[in-house]
C-alpha cells in the first residue's frame, strides 16, 4: 500500500478553484491535502512555464494572463501554508478513484507521468472538495483527426507552458469568447492567425446584455482583445464555420462556410484557406465529471448543454461533506472558479458553521454572465449535418459517423451506453472524454442535444485515470 | 391492444433475444418488451466466453455442447455480426495439486467427448509465449470460443424483427394478465403502455426473473452474483487464447458468499485485454470494490507477469443471475399455465443463449425439443426438499 | 522563461529542446507533427488536446510505452520513440 495522508479536507485540482479552496480551508483552520495532476499549481488558466530553476514565480508570467495578481496572492498564501506544514501538496498525481467509505473520503492516486518520480499516495479526508476543471468541448469535423488540428485551449496551454508555438499559420474556430484570448495569445507569441471563425453572431448577446453588463471586468478583457486583433489584423468572422480540414498526412488548409442561426451551411459561401498548419477548435468546455459522478453527486444540464454537479450556496453537493467548485458546477471562467473555491474551502473546513459565504452577490453575478454567454454561444443545432459518413467521431477507436448512425438506426442504440457497447465509440484510451458529447448528440438523433441521463452515463468512468495493473495488485481493501 | 401475439418475450438480453429470434423463425408471432434497450442488463456487463471447459458434467455440459452446435450451425451466417472467434481456451495449473485435479477433470471430460488436449510446460509456452515461468502445465480446449455479447443481443433482436417479431423498448412489465393468487392462466402482460395479450409469456429477465415470477405468484429463486472485470489499454496481441487458472473451476460452482477470483485473461479484437472476473454474493451492491480489483490484478499478473506494467483504463461489473442449484430455469411453469421461463444462466448465459432460445422455441411451437428440458424445469423449486443444492464436484458457471 | 537547452533523441535522431518543455512541444516546435499511427487505420497522430486528456500524443519515453508527450517534460538524454 502507498503512504496514507490523513487530513481534514482533501482538494482535487490546483487550478483557480482548487488553489482558492485549499487556501480558504487552511485559513479557516483545517489541515489540507491538495492532489493535482500538474507539476505546479495553476490548473488550465494559470498554466505557466516550469518553475524549476526559476527563483520566483512572478517572472514566469507569459502572455495573456488575466488575473495573474490573484494567482500570485493565492500562491503566496498557499506556499506559506505549505511551509507551515498545514497544506500537503501532492503534485504530478492523478486521482484514479475516489471512494466514500464510512464517513471518510479516500483518494487513490497514480503518477500522471511515469518518469516524473511522483510517488503515489492515498489520501483520507473527512471532507472533499473536487475542483477538477474541464477540457475543450469538441465536435467532429471532416478531417479533424489530421495532425495539426488541436483543441483551442490546448494551443493556448501549449504556448503558456512551453513559450513556443505549435505551428506558424493558424485558423481558430468554434464558438465562445474564449476563442479571442487563444487567437490573441498566438498573435502575441508571433504566430499568424488567418481567421477566427465564430459560429454564433454578436446579436445573439442582445437578449442577455443586462446579465453581461453586471461583470465589467469581462468587457475590459474583451476590449483588450479587440486591440490585439486590430494590431495583428486578425479577421473575426461570425456565423462562419470550418466545414473541412484539408490535407493528407497533416492539416494543410481549411474549407469554411457561412451558416445561419441554427448552424445550417449557406450554399455558395464556401471559401478555402490554404497554407494553414494549425487549426484550433473550441466549442465551449466539458466539465470533468467522473469523480463527482462516481461518488453519487446529483447532476443537471447547464445552459451550455454540459452536465454539471448541483451545489447549494456553500458549494456542497448532494453528498454530505463533498463540495464542488470551478468548472464542475458550470463553466464560468477563472474569476468565478476562484470565488467558488473560496466558498467551498471555507465551508469544508467548518461545515457546521453558519458563517455566510463570502461574496455571494459576486458569485451570482458571474453565474448570470456565464449563462448569458452560454445562450449567446450555443453548439449549433445543425452541427450533425456537417458530418460525412466517413468522418471519424471517436478518435481512439476510430469509429465513424456512419457506423454510429447505423448502430442507432439499425440496432436501436438510442443512448450513449448502447452506442458504446455496439460501436466501441468512447471505449478507448480517453474513455469518451473527447467524443462523449458528440456521440451523445448522435445517439439522440439528428438535431438533438443529449439529456442529462445520457451525459451522466458517458461521464461514468470507474477509473478516472489509467492505472497500472501492478498498482491495482497492491490494493487490498 | 386487442390482437395478441403467440409469444410475448419479456427482456431483451441475450436470452430473450435468442428466444425471440428462434420463436420468430419457427413461424410464431412474437413481441419482445424490455424496460430499457436491448442488452441493458447483465448481457452488457459480462464477457463473451462460450466455454465448454468449465462445465459441470451432466445437463449443463449437455446444454453447452448443444448450444455450441447452434452457434456453429444455425447462426453460422451471422457470425461476423457478433465477432465470433473460435480462439480456444487454455487452463493453466501453477501448483502440483491443481495440475493433478486438472488431469482428473480432463480424463472425465474426454470420456464425455470433450475436445481437450494436455499441454506440457513447453507446449504451454508455445501456445502462450508470455505465460508465467511458474506455470506447470495446462489443458487446451479447442471448442471454447467467444462473441461480443451486446452485439449478439442487439442483432438477434434486429434479426427477429426482420423475421416478423415486434420489439418495444422502454416498456417495463408491471404485472400479468389472467394470473391471480389462485393461479389462473397467464394470458399476457401489463405495462404502462398498455396490456399485451399473448398465447405464451416468456420470462427472460435475468436477475429480475424472481421478481417477475412473483408477480405471477410463483417462486423462481434467481439471485445476483457480482463480478468485476478489468479492461486494459489496447496492446498488440500478447495473449492468444482465453487463459484461465485451474483454480477457476473450483470457484464457478462454489456457493461461498465471500470474494473469489480466479483470473480469466484474454485479448479482444480491439486490443484491450480483459481480466475477469470476481465472484461474490453481495446482492445488488454497485459500490466499487478495490479489494476485488486488487485480487483480480494479483491473480492476472501471476498468470501473465508482463501485465503488471500494463495500464487498466476501465473496469465494470455485472450481476450473474444464478439459482441455488446453479442450473438455469428453462421451460413451461406448470404452476402458472401460460408462463414460461428462461433465466438464471449465471456465468454462462452468453454461451447458453443460442441453445436455450432454440430449445424453448421448439417447445413453444409444440414440438419436442432436441434436448430434454426437464432438468431445468421451473417447478423444481416448488416441492420442499427438492430445493437443496445438489452436491457438485466440479461446477457450473 | 527557462530556456536552458537540452538534447533528447527522437527515433534515434538528436533533437534540441528547452529544459522543462514538454516532449510534445519539443517535437512540434521542430515541425514534427505526428509520431504515432493508429491501430485500425494506420493514421498519423500527434498533439490534440494539449493537456493530457485525449491520449492522441502517446510516445515511448526511455522504454516506457504510452506516455503522453504533452505532459512529459523533456530532459537531457531522454530517448523518445514514436509508434
Ligand atoms: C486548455 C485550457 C485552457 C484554458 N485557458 C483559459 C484562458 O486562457 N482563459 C480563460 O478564461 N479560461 C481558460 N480556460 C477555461 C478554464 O478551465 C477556467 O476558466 C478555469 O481554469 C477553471 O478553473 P478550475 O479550477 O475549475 O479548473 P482547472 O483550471 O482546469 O484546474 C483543474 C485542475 O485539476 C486537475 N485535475 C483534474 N482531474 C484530476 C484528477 N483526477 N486527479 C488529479 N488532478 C486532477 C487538473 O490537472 C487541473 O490542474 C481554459 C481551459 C482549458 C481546458
Ligand atoms: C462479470 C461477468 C462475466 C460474465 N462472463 C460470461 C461469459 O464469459 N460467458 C457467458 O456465457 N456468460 C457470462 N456471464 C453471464 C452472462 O452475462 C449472463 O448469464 C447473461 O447475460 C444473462 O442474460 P439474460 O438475458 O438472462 O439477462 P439480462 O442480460 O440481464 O437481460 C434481462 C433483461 O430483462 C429486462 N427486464 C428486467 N425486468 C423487466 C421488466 N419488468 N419488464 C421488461 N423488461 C425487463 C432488463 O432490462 C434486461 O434487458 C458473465 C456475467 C458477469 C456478471
Ligand atoms: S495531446 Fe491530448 S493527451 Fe497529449
Amino acid at each position: 500500500m502507498s503512504t496514507v495522508v490523513t487530513v481534514d479536507v482533501a482538494v482535487v485540482g490546483a487550478g483557480p478553484a482548487g488553489l482558492a479552496a485549499a487556501v480558504a480551508a487552511t485559513e479557516t483552520g483545517a489541515r489540507v491535502a491538495v492532489v493535482d495532476a500538474g507539476n505546479q499549481p495553476g490548473g488550465q488558466f494559470w498554466r505557466h512555464a516550469p518553475e524549476t530553476g526559476n527563483p520566483g514565480t512572478a517572472d514566469v508570467q507569459p502572455h495573456g494572463h488575466h488575473g495573474w495578481s490573484t494567482y500570485l496572492d493565492l500562491r503566496a498564501r498557499f506556499d506559506a501554508a505549505r511551509s507551515a506544514g498545514r497544506i500537503t501538496y501532492l503534485p504530478g498525481l492523478q486521482v484514479w478513484m475516489a471512494q466514500h467509505s464510512g464517513d471518510a473520503f479516500v483518494l487513490r492516486t497514480t503518477a500522471a507521468v511515469a518518469s516524473s518520480g511522483a510517488t503515489p499516495a492515498t489520501v483520507a479526508a473527512d471532507r472533499l472538495v473536487l475542483c477538477p476543471g474541464g477540457y475543450d468541448r469538441q465536435l467532429p469535423i471532416p478531417g479533424w483527426d489530421l495532425p495539426g488540428v488541436m483543441a483551442a485551449g490546448g494551443i493556448q496551454a501549449f504556448i503558456k507552458a512551453n513559450g513556443v508555438l505549435p505551428g506558424k499559420r493558424f485558423v481558430i474556430a468554434g464558438t465562445g469568447p474564449f476563442l479571442l484570448p487563444v487567437a490573441a495569445g498566438i498573435a502575441e507569441a508571433g504566430g499568424k492567425v488567418l481567421a477566427v471563425l465564430e459560429s454564433s453572431s454578436p446579436s445573439a448577446w442582445l437578449p442577455h446584455l443586462r446579465a453581461a453588463a453586471g461583470v465589467p471586468g469581462k468587457a475590459l478583457e474583451g476590449m483588450a482583445y479587440a486591440a490585439v486583433f486590430a494590431r495583428h489584423r486578425i479577421p473575426y468572422r461570425t456565423r462562419n464555420i470550418v466545414t473541412e480540414i484539408l490535407g493528407t498526412d497533416r492539416a494543410e488548409g481549411v474549407r469554411t462556410a457561412r451558416v445561419d442561426a441554427a448552424g445550417r451551411v449557406r450554399p455558395g459561401t464556401a471559401r478555402t484557406y490554404a497554407d494553414v498548419d494549425v487549426v484550433g477548435f473550441g466549442w465551449g468546455f466539458t466539465p470533468q465529471l467522473e469523480l463527482p459522478v462516481s461518488l453519487g453527486v446529483e447532476t443537471r444540464l447547464d445552459a451550455d448543454g454540459s452536465l454539471v454537479g448541483i451545489v447549494d450556496e456553500r458549494q456542497q453537493s448532494s453528498v454530505p461533506g463533498l463540495y464542488l467548485a470551478g468548472e464542475v458546477t458550470g463553466v464560468g471562467g477563472a474569476t468565478l472558479a476562484v470565488l467558488e473555491g473560496l466558498a467551498a474551502g471555507a465551508a469544508a473546513a467548518r461545515p457546521e458553521s453558519d458563517v455566510p459565504v463570502k461574496q455571494p452577490a459576486a458569485i451570482a453575478r458571474h453565474r448570470r454572465f456565464a449563462q448569458a454567454m452560454h445562450h449567446a454561444h450555443p453548439v449549433p443545432a445543425a452541427w450533425q449535418d456537417w458530418l460525412s459518413p466517413d468522418t471519424t467521431v471517436c478518435r481512439c477507436e476510430e469509429v465513424t459517423a456512419g457506423e454510429i448512425t447505423e448502430a442507432r438506426d439499425q440496432l436501436g442504440a438510442r443512448d450513449i451506453r448502447s452506442l458504446k457497447s455496439f460501436t466501441r465509440a468512447g471505449m478507448g484510451w480517453c474513455q469518451g472524454r473527447v467524443c462523449g458529447f458528440a456521440s451523445a448528440c448522435l445517439s439522440a438523433g439528428p438535431g438533438q442535444m443529449p439529456d442529462a441521463g445520457s451525459l451522466a452515463s458517458s461521464a461514468k468512468r470507474p477509473l478516472a485515470a489509467p492505472v497500472g495493473i501492478g498498482e491495482l495488485a497492491a490494493q487490498d481493501g | 391492444m386487442t390482437h395478441g401475439s403467440d409469444v410475448l418475450v419479456i427482456g431483451a438480453g441475450v436470452i430473450g433475444a435468442a428466444t425471440a429470434y428462434f420463436a420468430a423463425r419457427q413461424g410464431l408471432s412474437v413481441t419482445v418488451l424490455d424496460k430499457g434497450l436491448p442488452a441493458s442488463g447483465t448481457s452488457s456487463a459480462c464477457e463473451g466466453n462460450i466455454l465448454v471447459s468449465d462445465k459441470e458434467l451432466g445437463p449443463e455440459l449437455e446444454l453447452t455442447r448443444y448450444s455450441l452446435g447452434v452457434w456453429h450451425h444455425d447462426l453460422e451466417e451471422h457470425k461476423k455480426l457478433w465477432e465470433f472467434d473460435s480462439k480456444g481456451g487454455i487452463i493453466v495449473a501453477s501448483r502440483e495439486s491443481s495440475l493433478a485435479s486438472l488431469h482428473r477433470v480432463m480424463a472425465v471430460q474426454k470420456s464425455y467427448g470433450v475436445d481437450v488436449e494436455e499441454l506440457d510446460q513447453s507446449a504451454l509456452r508455445d501456445a502462450e509465449p508470455h505465460i508465467s515461468p511458474e506455470a506447470l502445465g495446462g489443458a487446451s480446449y479447442r471448442e471454447d470460443c467467444q462473441v461480443q455479447p451486446m452485439l449478439v443481443a442487439a442483432h438477434l433482436v434486429r434479426l427477429a424483427t426482420e423475421a416478423g417479431a415486434r420489439f418495444i423498448a422502454d416498456c417495463p412489465v408491471s404485472g400479468f394478465l389472467g394470473s391471480g393468487p389462485d393461479g389462473g392462466r397467464v394470458t399476457g402482460v401489463r405495462t404502462p403502455r398498455g396490456d399485451f395479450p399473448a398465447g405464451a409469456v416468456v420470462n427472460c429477465t435475468g436477475t429480475w426473473a424472481g421478481e417477475l415470477a412473483a408477480m405471477a405468484g410463483v417462486e423462481v429463486p434467481v439471485l445476483p452474483r457480482r463480478g468485476f472485470v478489468i479492461v486494459t489499454e489496447p496492446l498488440p496481441a500478447m495473449i492468444r487464447h482465453k487463459v484461465y487458472a485451474a483454480e477457476y473451476i473450483d470457484n464457478v460452482g462454489s456457493s461461498d458468499a465471500g470474494l473469489q477470483a480466479s483470473p480469466v485473461v484474454e485479448g479482444t479484437p480491439a486490443g484491450s485485454i480483459l481480466i475477469g472476473s470476481s465472484r461474490e454474493r453481495v446482492g445488488f451492491d454497485r459500490t466499487v470494490s478495490t479489494a476485488a480489483l486488487g485480487l483480480l490484478a494479483r491473480n492476472a499478473t501471476a498468470l501473465f507477469p508482463f501485465l503488471k506494467d500494463v495500464k487498466a483504463i476501465r473496469h465494470y461489473h455485472g450481476f450473474r443471475p444464478y439459482c441455488p442449484d446453479h442450473l438455469p430455469v428453462i421451460g413451461h411453469d406448470d404452476r402458472a399455465p401460460g408462463l414460461w421461463h428462461a433465466a438464471g444462466h449465471e456465468g454462462a448465459g452468453i454461451g447458453l443463449s443460442a441453445g436455450t432460445g432454440k430449445l424453448l422455441a421448439q417447445a413453444l411451437a409444440g414440438l419436442t425439443p432436441d434436448m430434454d428440458l426437464s432438468p431445468f424445469a421451473p417447478a423444481r423449486f416448488s416441492a420442499p426438499g427438492k430445493h437443496t443444492p445438489v452436491h457438485r464436484e466440479e461446477a457450473t458457471a | 522563461m527557462n530556456t536552458q537547452p537540452v538534447t533528447i533523441s527522437f527515433d534515434g535522431r538528436p533533437l534540441a529542446a528547452a529544459a522543462g518543455q514538454s516532449v510534445g512541444a519539443a517535437l512540434a516546435s521542430q515541425g514534427i507533427t505526428a509520431w504515432r499511427s493508429t491501430r485500425k487505420g494506420g493514421k498519423p497522430r500527434g498533439l490534440f488536446c494539449g493537456i493530457g486528456v485525449c491520449f492522441d500524443c502517446l510516445v515511448t519515453v526511455d522504454g516506457e510505452p504510452n506516455q503522453r508527450a504533452c505532459l512529459v517534460e523533456a530532459c537531457d538524454g531522454m530517448e523518445v520513440e514514436g509508434s
